[in-house]
């Protein structure tokens, strides 16, 4: 077992430090937007309509984004604690109470600033029925407009015409002119194309280092990884040239991987030799993020395909693409598609075809107790990849950022069980061929 | 006349039956006769009624099922009732029901659909959504063709066209219907003494599972009865009870309640029979009215959104001002995410008119009532004893 480096010693890749560079960046206009004249709303990763923002020069903050980042800073126990004595529940999502208790204690940044009263709420819900209260408990707070697009959830496994028609009667109706009111902007829709053609380029060259995990050894860790690779392409950055770079610098060093013959880069640096394969559903607990992934990267384990990079858009497994040549149709689209926003026969599938498609060795559900959206029904759907593939599946479970419920020793116990059954199971495989 | 005891009988018959006996007599009465199930919170049943389907309410198992399958469904910090209603499925008690609804209310319920479609590949299950813009043209034209879809998929289980007119007729069933379970809600808060709650509650339930001719008499029975019934009105507090609208409380949570003093004078459970806040028009296009009744006069809960801020949580102070209550006890099953998500809201608005109000969670099979009936006596205590009125 190699010792934890310090976080000094941690190993940054170019496209890690680009991608620091540019979310550093937005924290600084978000901090700065009222010396710097700009308008902000609040909106969601999934559904999140970045492209269209642009077109009106208002900034994206995501309240997701800022909960995980004081997850990842150890803040959003306190902040939770803080929001249950505010009268929120402990059964609900720990994002909203991570939330809450960051606006009570004034919404500090990364950066040390205060983040702004934004000028809008944009609440397009997609996949999450949280998503709705937790707007109507910011705009309960913030006082501040809400404009809400209302994605309907894909019952049926499609996206129907009705479905297509109401989302992009609101964007018309409800979400542009709110903007351009807010901004004072008139809406451009070649502006809006612009924005989309970039974001097609980036989902090119992001669909490709999904897929690179398709190589022996994967090149990535598509799940632990993966969220610093979803990072552009989900929040902030859709539409803009910076992701255009990045994720044209991202595939690079991945190409150099692959030719290199290299595994994932870990946080304690190279990543030792590939022995088990996994395809991971559920988001990742945060809070200790670094000790979770550690459990699989010292085993030698790589998630080579994961759900929780579909959240906030679907563009690998059917192909999808922002066109700039249908725009309000394709933001449509891909709000609609986003991967909770689809029924559970839908997601089996998804996961059935990443198992097989990524020679998976194993299905591991990272059950979080905050989150439905994810976690109901997810014990099904591992007997269900189970029947259908005969690889076995597992189960753990933590939380999105409460520390209270990340138990490593229960998760380390449950994943070393995990990696025993998988070599037996091959022993067993090698038996029988013998 | 009948007597109140022999219609309350009868209603907990039904509630306590959970192999659907009187809902399996009525599809066997028939050959061809079709059920479909809804889950809560709200469906246009009056479209399963045109077909000439008996509509049927599943609640989950409540407090005295045996879940022995269905918790290996759902992990521990998941609500009850998806668990309780895989278990009525898996040990075959919803084996005569040809098809099943699940509304749009929460991420659970929403999953559940899936679910079953992966449990019954071959049943009609629909994952019945509704809009949250409520603007003719805009949510209405939306609800519209998803209520065609819906009438489409109920005539691939009756197997006949549904036209127009069953469903102006079903229309006008259902608004009778509706009629009289608020007449027994004005009643029981007019008359809390004559009309106990878990009564109310027990008539409301049956509606879940009789055909709507058959409930609407059965209201019209109570209502003669109870009104002609004797009893003594007593110094009780008078509350309502807000978070009850999917997982339903073991009955005797409610006489809990009242059993420490508090008259409930209104209550979100089965919301569905009073979804609709005024009568539907029955002539006309018959789902342009349906959708227009869903936008325009259908009842606020948490599953809904509410587009103006500075009305969230009115409806909770304007039942207070009708019903003259005098407090609101929100009681949410745990893990309920609308329910406990909306309620420091609905308390903030409560608060700010100086509404008192306590909360508590329970589950559908919760046993243990003692510190419920604690609290709500203390409640209906400090009301009474200590208020400024």
């Amino acid at each position: 077992m190699s010792a934890a480096k310090s976080p000094a010693e941690v190993v940054k890749e170019p496209s890690m430090l680009k991608q620091k560079a540019m979310i550093a960046d937005n924290y600084d206009k978000l901090t700065r937007a009222k010396e710097l004249g700009l308008k902000v709303s609040s909106t969601y990763v999934p559904g999140n309509l970045n492209e269209l923002l642009m077109c009106f020069g208002i900034l994206n903050n995501l309240p997701e984004i800022n909960a995980i980042q004081n997850g990842m800073r150890k803040l959003s126990g306190k902040l939770i604690a803080d929001a249950e004595k505010m009268g929120l529940s402990e059964d609900v999502c720990t994002y909203v109470k991570a939330d809450l208790g960051h606006m009570a204690k004034g919404a500090i940044a990364p950066n040390g600033k205060p983040m702004p009263v934004p000028d809008l709420l944009l609440l397009s819900y997609t996949g999450c029925f949280t998503f709705m209260k937790w707007f109507e408990l910011l705009r309960d707070q913030y006082g501040c407009r809400t404009v809400m697009l209302h994605v309907p959830y894909e019952g049926d496994g499609k996206a129907t015409k009705n479905m297509r028609d109401y989302v992009v009667k609101q964007l018309k109706d409800e979400v542009i002119p709110a903007l351009e009111e807010i901004s004072g902007v008139k809406f451009d829709i070649d502006r809006l194309r612009e924005n989309l053609r970039r974001s097609a380029a980036a989902e090119e060259n992001f669909v490709w280092v999904l897929e690179s995990a398709k190589n022996r050894p994967s090149p990535i860790d598509a799940y632990f990884g993966g969220v610093f690779y979803i990072g552009p392409i989900f929040t902030a950055f859709r539409g803009t040239d910076e992701a255009v770079e990045y994720y044209r610098l991202l595939r690079q060093e991945i190409e150099q991987r692959i030719a290199a013959g290299k595994g994932p880069v870990t946080p304690d640096g190279e990543m030792a030799a590939e022995k088990y394969r996994f395809v991971v559903e559920g988001p990742p607990n945060w809070t200790s993020f670094r000790d979770f992934w550690r459990m699989f990267y010292e085993e030698g384990a790589v998630v080579v395909a994961s759900t929780y990079t579909k959240v906030g858009g679907v563009y690998d497994y059917d192909g999808f693409r922002h066109d700039p040549e249908r725009p309000l149709e394709s933001l449509a689209d891909y709000c609609l598609g986003c991967y909770t926003n689809r029924n559970l026969p839908m997601r089996v599938d998804m996961i059935q075809h990443y198992m097989e498609a990524y020679q998976a060795d194993g299905f591991l559900v990272n059950s979080i107790k905050s989150c439905n959206s994810f976690s109901a029904g997810q014990l099904m759907m591992m007997r269900e990849i189970e029947k259908r593939t005969g690889k076995p599946a597992a189960f753990i479970e933590t939380d999105l950022v409460d520390p209270r419920y990340f138990s490593p020793a229960n998760v380390k116990n449950r994943l070393e069980s995990y990696f025993q059954m998988i070599d037996q199971k091959r022993r067993g495989g090698a038996h029988r061929a013998a | 006349m009948q007597q109140v005891s022999e219609i309350i009988d009868y209603c907990q018959t039904l509630y306590e039956d959970l192999s659907f006996a009187a809902a399996r007599e009525w599809k066997a009465a028939e050959q061809g006769r079709k059920v479909v199930g809804y889950m809560p919170v709200y469906v246009p049943r009056e479209l399963i009624h045109a077909g000439g389907m008996l509509p049927l309410g599943i609640l989950g198992g409540g407090e005295d099922l045996e879940v022995i399958h269905g918790d290996a469904y759902y992990q521990s910090y998941i609500c009850r009732i998806p668990r309780s209603t895989v278990e009525l499925a898996v040990s075959k008690r919803l084996d005569f029901v040809d098809g099943m609804l699940f509304p749009s209310i929460c991420d659970v319920i929403r999953n559940l659909s899936g679910m079953w479609k992966l449990m019954y590949p071959e049943l009609y299950v629909r994952y019945f959504d509704v809009p949250q813009n409520y603007k003719d043209e805009i949510g209405g034209n939306y609800y519209v063709h998803e209520l065609q879809e819906l009438r489409q998929g109920l005539e691939g289980i009756c197997g006949r066209t549904i036209s127009d007119d069953d469903i102006r007729r079903s229309i006008a069933v259902y608004n009778e219907n509706r009629r009289l379970v608020n007449a027994v809600y004005d009643f029981r808060a007019r008359e809390p003494w004559k009309a106990p709650s878990w009564h109310v509650y027990l008539l409301m339930r049956a509606g879940m599972i009789l055909p709507v001719e058959a409930h609407s008499q059965l209201l019209q029975d109570y209502l003669a009865a109870a009104a002609a019934d004797d009893q003594p009105m007593r110094d009780n507090c008078r509350v309502i009870l807000q978070g009850m609208f999917c997982e339903q409380p073991p009955l005797n949570l409610i006489k809990s309640i009242e059993f420490a003093g508090c008259y409930i004078v209104d209550d979100d459970c089965m919301l569905v029979g009073r979804w609709l806040l005024r009568a539907v028009p029955a002539a006309g296009d018959p789902i342009a009215n349906l959708a227009r009744a869903f936008l325009k006069y259908s009842t606020e809960t948490a599953a809904k959104y509410e587009p103006d801020g500075s009305r969230k949580g009115r409806y909770l102070i304007e039942a207070v001002r009708q019903r003259g209550a005098e407090g609101v006890i929100f009681a949410a099953p745990s893990f309920c995410d609308p329910a406990l998500l909306d309620r420091p809201m609905l308390a903030n608005a409560l608060t700010r008119e100086n509404i008192p109000h306590i909360s508590f969670k329970y589950a559908e099979n919760s046993g243990q009532m003692q510190p419920i009936r604690e609290q709500a006596g203390t409640f209906a205590d400090s009301i009474k004893l200590w208020s400024e009125a």
